[in-house]
C-alpha cells in the first residue's frame, strides 16, 4: 500500500489519515429497486484482482469522501478524486 | 510407510536414506470423478475426508503453487471453538473434535497443544459478552470458564493489568483449545489422501472452467485440460477469482492479514492470550518463538504482503497488553489474503450450477476450521447434502437475510 495519498484538498498525506469504506463501483439502487438489486449492493462484490475504485474518507483532514483508484495487487495508488466530483462526473 | 517408534529406529539403523516421500509427485489423468481447485488444509482434508470416510476416490487436488503454500502456513496457527453464535458454534465444535483425534487418524504428529486459549475482558460490559458467549458455548456442550482477576494473576503474571485505558479484568478460557503445527496439518493430509489414491498435483493452475449445458465438465489448467465429474473450489483468498470463471458472483472481499514471529525465547507464555481491548493474540510456538497477529489491514489486497503501520498497531497492542514484548525483537513477519465474507462467517455449499461446490468464505478463522471443513466439503460433495453441523453456512443466506454475523459488525469486511 502507497504510504503517501494526494488529497485533491490537503494536499500529499500519510494514508494513516484515512479510513478505507469499500468498493466504490456499486450503484445505489432506487429504493423500489428488486430484492435481488439490493442483494447484489449490499452483499456480492466484483473482488477484483487489479484495478479497483474505493471510498476514502478523510478523516484525519478536510473529512471529504473520496474516490481512490488503486490496484489490489501491486498496490499502487492511480489517482484520487473528490467522492462529489466522481459522481457528477460519472452521472450518479 | 506407517510412521511410529519402531520406524524411527529401522530407518535410523538404515541412515535414514529409506524414508519415502510422504506423497506421489502425480501427473494429471485425463478424468477424475472429483476434482478440488486449491492444496491447501481444505482443500487437503476434502480429498482426504472424500476418499477415506464417502469412499470417493478418484480424485484430484490441484494447486497452483507448491503444496502449503497458501494460507495453512501463513497463519498463527490457533485451533480453538469459542464461538457465540448456534450457526457457528456446532460446526467448530465439531472441529475441535476432530483435531483431538487427528494425530491418530492421520498417523502424523501435528503437534497439537490443548495449552487454552483465553480471551481477556478490560470492562464490565465485556465481561457479561463473555459470560454471555461460555454460556452460550455451554447450550452446545463447549465448557468455558470466567477466570476473574485475582485467579487470573496467578496464571499470568506478567500482564498489564493497571492499564489505564484497558485494565484487565478478567478472562474467558476455553481449556481444550490450543494450537497445532501448520504445515504438519497440511503435510499429514496430504499424505494420507495421497495413501488413499488421491492424486495431488502442485504448480497446476486453473486458468478457466468448461461448461456445457449448464453443467462444468473440466478445467483448463496449465497441465492442460482435465475432466471432471465434480468440481470444489477451496480458493481461500482466490476464491473470487476461481468462481469468476464459472460466472459466481460472490460474496467475498480478498483482505490482507500480518502474523510476526519473534526471536526464540526460553517458555514464557504458556497460553493463548487474546486481548480485548483490540485483536491482538499471541502464543508461544515450540522452538520459543512468540507468534501473534492482530486486525486485517482494512482495504482490499491480494498481494501477500502487509503495511507497517498496521504492524506499528498490532506491537503497540501486544505492548499495551504485556509490556515485557517491547524488549523482544520480531524475526519475521507475513501476509496472507483472506476470503472476507460479508457477515464474518463462511461458506460450504452448492451453487447455482450442480455439480459445482464452493469453499470459501473463511475470513481469517480458516485454519482451526480446516478438518471440519473437510469432513462437511466432503459430505456435501459425496453426498449433495449439507452436514448437520455446516448448515446454516449457505452461500444463499444474504438474500434470505440468515446471515451468521458473529461480531455484529454488517456487511462490511474490514470491520470482521
Amino acid at each position: 500500500m502507497a504510504s503517501l495519498i494526494t488529497c485533491p484538498h490537503c494536499g500529499v498525506r500519510p494514508k494513516e489519515e484515512f479510513a478505507i469504506r469499500g468498493d466504490a463501483s456499486l450503484v445505489r439502487p432506487a429504493p423500489t429497486a428488486s430484492d435481488e438489486a439490493w442483494h447484489d449492493y449490499v452483499y456480492v462484490r466484483a473482488n477484483p484482482r487489479g484495478r479497483t475504485l474505493e471510498h476514502w474518507q478523510h478523516v484525519g483532514g478536510c473529512r471529504r469522501f473520496l474516490v481512490v483508484e488503486r490496484d489490489t495487487f501491486t498496490h499502487e495508488v492511480h489517482s484520487v478524486t473528490d467522492g462529489a466530483a466522481f459522481a457528477r462526473e460519472n452521472g450518479k | 510407510m506407517r510412521y511410529s517408534a519402531f520406524s524411527i529406529v529401522k530407518n535410523a539403523l538404515s541412515g535414514n536414506l529409506k524414508w519415502k516421500p510422504q506423497w506421489r509427485q502425480a501427473e494429471p489423468k485425463s478424468h477424475y470423478d472429483v476434482i478440488i481447485v486449491g492444496g491447501g488444509g481444505h482443500g487437503l482434508a476434502t480429498a482426504y475426508y472424500l476418499a477415506k470416510e464417502f469412499g470417493v476416490k478418484n480424485v484430484a487436488v490441484l494447486e497452483k503453487g507448491y503444496l502449503g503454500s497458501g494460507n495453512v502456513g501463513r497463519n498463527t496457527t490457533i485451533v480453538r471453538s469459542n464461538y457465540m453464535l448456534p450457526g457457528n458454534e456446532p460446526f467448530y465444535e465439531f472441529s475441535m473434535k476432530l483435531w483431538e483425534g487427528l494425530e491418530r487418524e492421520l498417523n502424523y504428529n501435528v503437534m497439537l497443544s490443548q495449552r487454552g486459549v483465553i480471551m481477556l475482558y478490560h470492562s464490565d460490559g465485556q465481561r457479561d459478552a463473555y459470560i454471555r458467549r461460555g454460556n452460550a458455548m455451554w447450550m452446545e456442550g463447549v465448557a468455558a470458564e470466567l477466570i476473574e482477576r485475582d485467579q487470573l494473576k496467578k496464571m499470568i503474571p506478567f500482564l498489564n493489568y493497571d492499564h489505564a485505558r484497558y485494565p484487565i479484568l478478567g478472562g474467558l478460557l476455553q481449556r481444550r483449545a490450543g494450537t497445532a503445527r501448520h504445515d504438519a496439518v497440511a503435510w499429514g493430509y496430504a499424505r494420507g489422501a495421497d495413501r488413499h489414491g488421491v492424486d495431488i498435483i502442485e504448480h497446476c493452475e486453473v486458468t478457466a472452467i468448461r461448461r456445457e449445458n449448464g453443467v462444468v465438465t473440466g478445467v483448463d489448467t496449465t497441465k492442460g485440460f482435465i475432466g471432471c465429474g465434480k468440481l470444489a473450489l477451496a480458493a481461500a483468498g482466490n476464491s473470487s477469482r476461481v468462481g469468476e470463471m464459472a460466472d459466481l458472483k460472490l460474496p467475498i472481499e480478498s483482505h490482507v492479514l500480518q502474523a510476526f514471529v519473534t526471536e526464540g525465547l526460553k517458555p514464557c507464555i504458556d497460553h493463548v492470550i487474546v486481548y480485548g481491548g483490540g485483536h491482538f493474540y499471541i502464543s508461544q510456538s515450540d522452538k520459543g518463538g512468540l507468534v501473534f497477529g492482530a486486525e486485517i489491514d482494512g482495504y482490499t489486497s491480494y498481494a501477500q504482503r502487509g503495511n507497517l503501520a498496521t504492524a506499528e498497531h498490532v506491537m503497540e497492542e501486544g505492548v499495551a497488553m504485556i509490556p515485557g514484548l517491547s524488549r523482544v525483537r520480531v524475526l519475521r513477519s507475513w501476509a496472507g489474503v483472506m476470503d472476507m465474507s460479508m457477515d464474518g462467517s463462511p461458506i460450504i455449499d452448492r451453487t447455482p450450477i450442480d455439480n459445482l461446490y464452493l469453499n470459501c468464505g473463511w475470513c481469517y478463522g480458516g485454519f482451526k476450521a480446516t478438518p471440519a471443513s473437510g469432513y462437511c466439503f466432503a459430505h456435501l460433495i459425496a453426498k449433495n447434502d449439507t452436514h448437520p453441523v455446516a448448515r446454516f453456512l449457505r452461500l444463499d443466506r444474504f438474500a434470505r437475510g440468515y446471515v451468521v454475523d458473529e461480531a455484529g459488525a454488517g456487511p462490511q469486511p474490514n470491520l470482521h
